[in-house]
């Protein structure tokens, strides 16, 4: 019994993925509202499920392992699924691909689960490559459109470069250390040329994953060409999970490497928000400008975890969930307003106030949060970052991140605005509002408003994150 | 409950009240009842905490609450005060009413409008409370998005424009000052954010003058210190008329209630070594701001400007570690946040009739509109320090503790800074001249209709205030006199000298 709560994830996962082959098989899908209504209802049972009580433990001598921390990212990656499959409901009713797509994005998810839970570093490996896959195929799914396919041939050239550097990182690294359990190796590992060669190949490899500058090169055009479920999908679970892993590999793996690891973590860190912010500061296309802001945000993420201590790890667990409501909630606003106007440029924001006070507010509050502005969530997500950042006191880096506050704020306040300040010429119509869009974003709007304070969510992540 | 929570729980309540209302009406007068409501809060507190000293309280700040917030971080919302703090809550109390009173006819987004305000005037209650920093910079940043959408939605002008520079100008700020209290928690040995336990913590003089550098130019750059004073100009002048009271009467006071509280009182040994930089900026923020100010037509750009001027002297004041200074610093900021308020009141009140600003374009306002010439002729008296208006009571308490510095440097400051008072008066008696008294020139303005019933209560509150200070200081100077002299004994090797 012990074992099936163990793997409840996993288990549940892939029942799922099970049901939606019968569901295939029984042509349930052509009930399309039907469907999607159900696998909504499927995913927050998976929601819920993934709160009951859990033992911690490891299975298959270390290669899969969980714990508390362990099963709240699982959590928040489930989160970000449900409300993702929430705000893509209109597109998917017009898909004719929708099974294919809730068959793929659960395949990555398991890859996640996989990965969150690895104990050795090809379990590692393996769920990392297992969530990447399947998502270059979603990104291939508007099959009429070019820059669509363009996008999936991107990734998936992009991911396979990535994953041969890693590869090599880690053939060095079992050169090194003779074993790749995580025990032998944060044992074995000491500091000399072979282990900072192969933590650099690792890290480039991470990198490519997160999107950090220098190798952030193939997120803003995968963003735009994929459809915005995708985009979304890419920017927050993609991203957050790699984020969860990230920690894992630097605190507890590369612990050893803390002297060496620090210096170079600042550097892509500053290039990122400094490259991340900059490079947003002139684009017109909503999901280009959101890519790039998320690689600032990653920047700005690198900085809580050069603190390499309890406040590191809960600073950047509290700031992935409270970036994944509010990614989510743009892009579920953006979404809205492409379906309406086919457009995807900021332009069309023009003026959304006076037309949809009530997505132009949901973006507002979304924006802020990014910008880090009180009393949005985001503000105290960021802020904990800093204050963890400044643990190490690396003034330079903190002195970067002040500046980057600056710049992005300038990015966020351009689109708030176009919708609050700005008339549109052409009248913005009132946009569809379908029921589950709506539930979702009224789910990251409170969240965003209330993970400030509600004090017990910090505190519960902080309590896990103790080591 | 305790009493000082109240301060953020009526404003609260008030903007969840606008929120619901349905109807313009029931919005402002919510708004009005909510803001008055608190004004009667803030001397309720005001009398409660004199009462309670009267009575022997000897603990340096009042009514102390502390309650949970993130807790694994030191993050606790801890309010109390002392007089400094009061007189600024005083302060805001009484602007707000009256920048709810002038802004009775605006008629776009009425809704919008109102909350807006209300959450800036909560930013400020917050700020003067807190005495964790953290919280306390959670309420400076609090404001600097209402101050944006205000200005870019409500305002005239290059509003766009002004609207970014202000926001992108006072976030830096907020970053230097982020750095700087982050400073404070790690590097003093305390790893706490209470600015009282800071206070009894020996820092070494390397880490202060760190961090003193980057917290006071961090609170500066909110008061408009030069060279970061660029923001107030076009941020002022841009604004809606209430919003230009906030922004000059209260967000700047911001600013140097941090320099003086968490600037000047945690770091007093870097005060006492590097203060002289602070002299400087300030000494050319008077004079450069006077002559600025000279130069200009437009009334709103007039009053910004010499605000820059003004705020000079708090800083100046703040900056000379003396008593007598230190006291001038604070009842300017009290004086000048009125002041200005009833300044720009008065200016919104002519432009909403005349729709231009330009001095030279108005004339014979005086004649046609007795009430709203007299309030801008009032504040503009108080504004070039006549003796009987709080203006002359702040700065010369400011120029007395300065001249109690010796040495050519100090003596050379506290000159120029006189020597501004001068180009003030041309500048004011100029602008008087020209838009006030005269002839009416235009044949448009002989039918404007003078001040409505909420202009008059507004302008009529404000000059109150004016009064109160400017012809009995001793209760105000009673008030804040425990608390400057607390902050100054920390820099008693300075007076000595």
């Amino acid at each position: 019994m012990d074992i099936v709560l163990m793997f409840r994830f996993e288990i549940i996962l892939a029942a799922l993925i099970l049901a939606i082959f019968i569901m295939s098989l029984r042509g349930f899908d052509t009930n399309v509202k039907c469907f999607l209504n159900t696998m909504n209802v499927l995913l927050l049972l998976n929601f819920i499920a993934g709160w009951l009580p859990l033992s911690e433990g490891s299975y298959f001598s270390d290669f899969f392992r969980t714990n508390g921390l362990i099963v709240l990212q699982k959590n928040i990656i489930n989160l970000g699924l449900l409300l993702i499959s929430l705000t893509s409901y209109a597109w998917l009713e017009q898909s004719k691909y929708r099974l294919e797509f809730y068959l793929l994005m659960l395949s990555s998810i398991f890859g996640v689960y996989v990965m969150l839970s690895s104990g050795h570093i090809l379990m590692l490996y393996l769920g990392l490559e297992m969530s990447t896959i399947p998502i270059a195929a979603m990104s291939n799914f508007n099959l009429k459109e070019q820059r669509s396919s363009e996008a999936g041939i991107k990734l998936i050239l992009s991911s396979a470069f990535s994953t041969g550097i890693m590869l090599f990182g880690i053939s060095l690294l079992y050169g090194a250390v003779g074993n790749l359990s995580f025990a032998s190796v944060i044992a074995n590992l000491h500091p000399n040329a072979l282990t900072l060669f192969a933590f650099a190949f690792i890290l480039a490899g991470f990198a490519f994953k997160m999107s950090i500058v220098p190798f952030h090169l193939w997120t803003a055009d995968v963003y735009e060409g994929s459809p915005i479920a995708v985009t979304n999908f890419l920017s927050v679970i993609s991203k957050g999970s790699v984020i969860f892993v990230f920690l894992t590999v630097l605190y507890s793996l590369f612990g050893g490497l803390k002297e060496a690891w620090l210096l170079g973590i600042s550097i892509v860190s500053i290039l990122s928000m400094t490259v991340g912010n900059l490079f947003a500061l002139r684009q017109q296309n909503a999901k280009r400008f959101l890519a790039f802001s998320s690689i600032a945000q990653v920047g700005f993420v690198l900085v809580g975890i050069t603190a390499a201590s309890t406040i590191g790890s809960a600073s950047v667990v509290y700031f992935v969930l409270i970036y994944l409501l509010s990614n989510i909630a743009a892009f579920g606003v953006i979404s809205a307003v492409a379906d309406s106007t086919g457009s995807e440029s900021l332009q069309s924001f023009k003026g959304l106030y006076k037309s949809n006070p009530f997505y132009a507010l949901i973006m507002a509050v979304a924006l802020f949060s990014l910008a880090g502005v009180p009393p949005i969530a985001g503000f105290f997500g960021k802020l904990f970052l800093l204050t963890a950042g400044m643990k190490s006191g690396l003034y330079v880096l903190l002195g970067f991140a002040g500046v980057n506050l600056v710049l992005s704020l300038y990015n966020y306040l351009r689109v708030v605005k176009y919708m609050f300040i700005d008339d549109n010429e052409a009248h913005l119509a009132p946009l569809n509002r379908n029921r589950q869009l709506t539930t979702a974003l009224y789910i990251c709007l409170i969240g965003l408003i209330a993970i400030g304070f509600v004090t017990p969510i910090y505190q519960y992540i902080d309590s896990l994150c103790r080591f | 409950m305790d009493i000082l929570s109240l301060l953020l729980v009526f404003p609260v309540i008030t903007a969840l009240g606008i929120l619901v209302a349905k109807k313009d009406k029931v919005v402002r007068w919510t708004a009005l009842s909510g803001s008055i409501v608190q004004l009667f809060l803030a001397i309720g507190i005001t009398a409660y905490y004199v009462s309670l000293r009267n009575a022997g309280e000897t603990g340096q700040m009042l009514l102390e609450s502390s309650y949970e917030w993130f807790a694994p971080l030191q993050i606790y919302f801890s309010a109390a005060v002392d007089g400094i703090s009061l007189v600024m809550i005083l302060m805001t109390a009484m602007v707000v009413v009256a920048g709810i009173l002038v802004s009775w006819k605006i008629g776009k987004q009425v809704k919008e409008f109102f909350f807006l305000i209300l959450l800036l005037s909560l930013s400020a209650y917050g700020f003067f409370i807190s005495t964790n920093l953290f919280v306390m910079f959670f309420f400076l940043e609090l404001a600097v998005i209402p101050k944006y959408l205000l200005i870019g939605v409500w305002g005239s002008g290059r509003k766009d424009y002004s609207a970014m520079k202000l926001a992108l100008m006072l976030m830096f700020g907020s970053a230097l000052v982020f750095i700087g209290i982050l400073g404070l928690f790690y590097f003093t040995g305390a790893q706490t954010w209470d600015f009282q336990e800071i206070a009894k913590m020996h820092i070494p003089i390397e880490t202060q003058r760190i961090l003193y550098i980057l917290l006071f130019t961090g609170f500066g750059v909110f008061t408009a210190m030069f060279p970061f004073h660029t923001w107030a100009p076009d941020g002022h002048s841009s604004a809606p008329t209430a919003a230009s009271m906030f922004l000059a009467g209260i967000s700047m006071k911001l600013g140097g209630y941090g320099c003086l509280r968490v600037a000047t009182y945690l770091l007093p040994d870097a005060a006492q070594e590097l203060s002289w930089i602070f002299i400087i900026t300030a000494s050319i923020a008077i004079i450069y701001g006077a002559f600025a100010t000279m130069m200009q037509k437009d009334l709103k750009y007039m009053n910004a400007y010499s605000s820059v001027s003004h705020c000079g002297f708090v800083i100046l004041g703040i900056a000379m570690l003396t008593k007598a200074a230190v006291t001038g610093a604070v009842m300017q900021m009290v004086s000048h946040g009125i002041m200005t308020a009833l300044f720009f009141a008065s200016i919104g009140m002519i432009y909403d009739r005349a729709h231009t600003r330009q001095a030279d374009e108005l004339g014979g306002m005086l004649k046609q509109m007795p009430f709203i010439g007299s309030a801008f002729i009032i504040s503009g008296l108080c504004s070039l320090g006549l003796p009987g208006f709080s203006g002359f009571v702040s700065e010369m308490t400011v120029f007395v503790g300065s001249w109690e510095r010796t040495g050519v440097f100090y003596r050379v400051a506290t000159i120029l800074a006189c020597a501004s008072i001068v180009v003030t008066a041309v500048y004011i008696l100029r602008a008087v001249g020209f838009a006030i008294w005269g002839t009416v020139t235009n044949k448009e303005y002989l039918k404007f209709k003078d001040a409505t019933w909420s202009e008059r209560s507004a302008a009529v509150l404000l000059t109150l205030g004016i009064l109160i200070i400017g012809l009995a200081p001793f209760l105000f100077i009673h008030l804040i006199d425990a608390d400057t002299t607390s902050i100054v004994s920390r820099f008693i090797a300075v007076v000595g000298k």
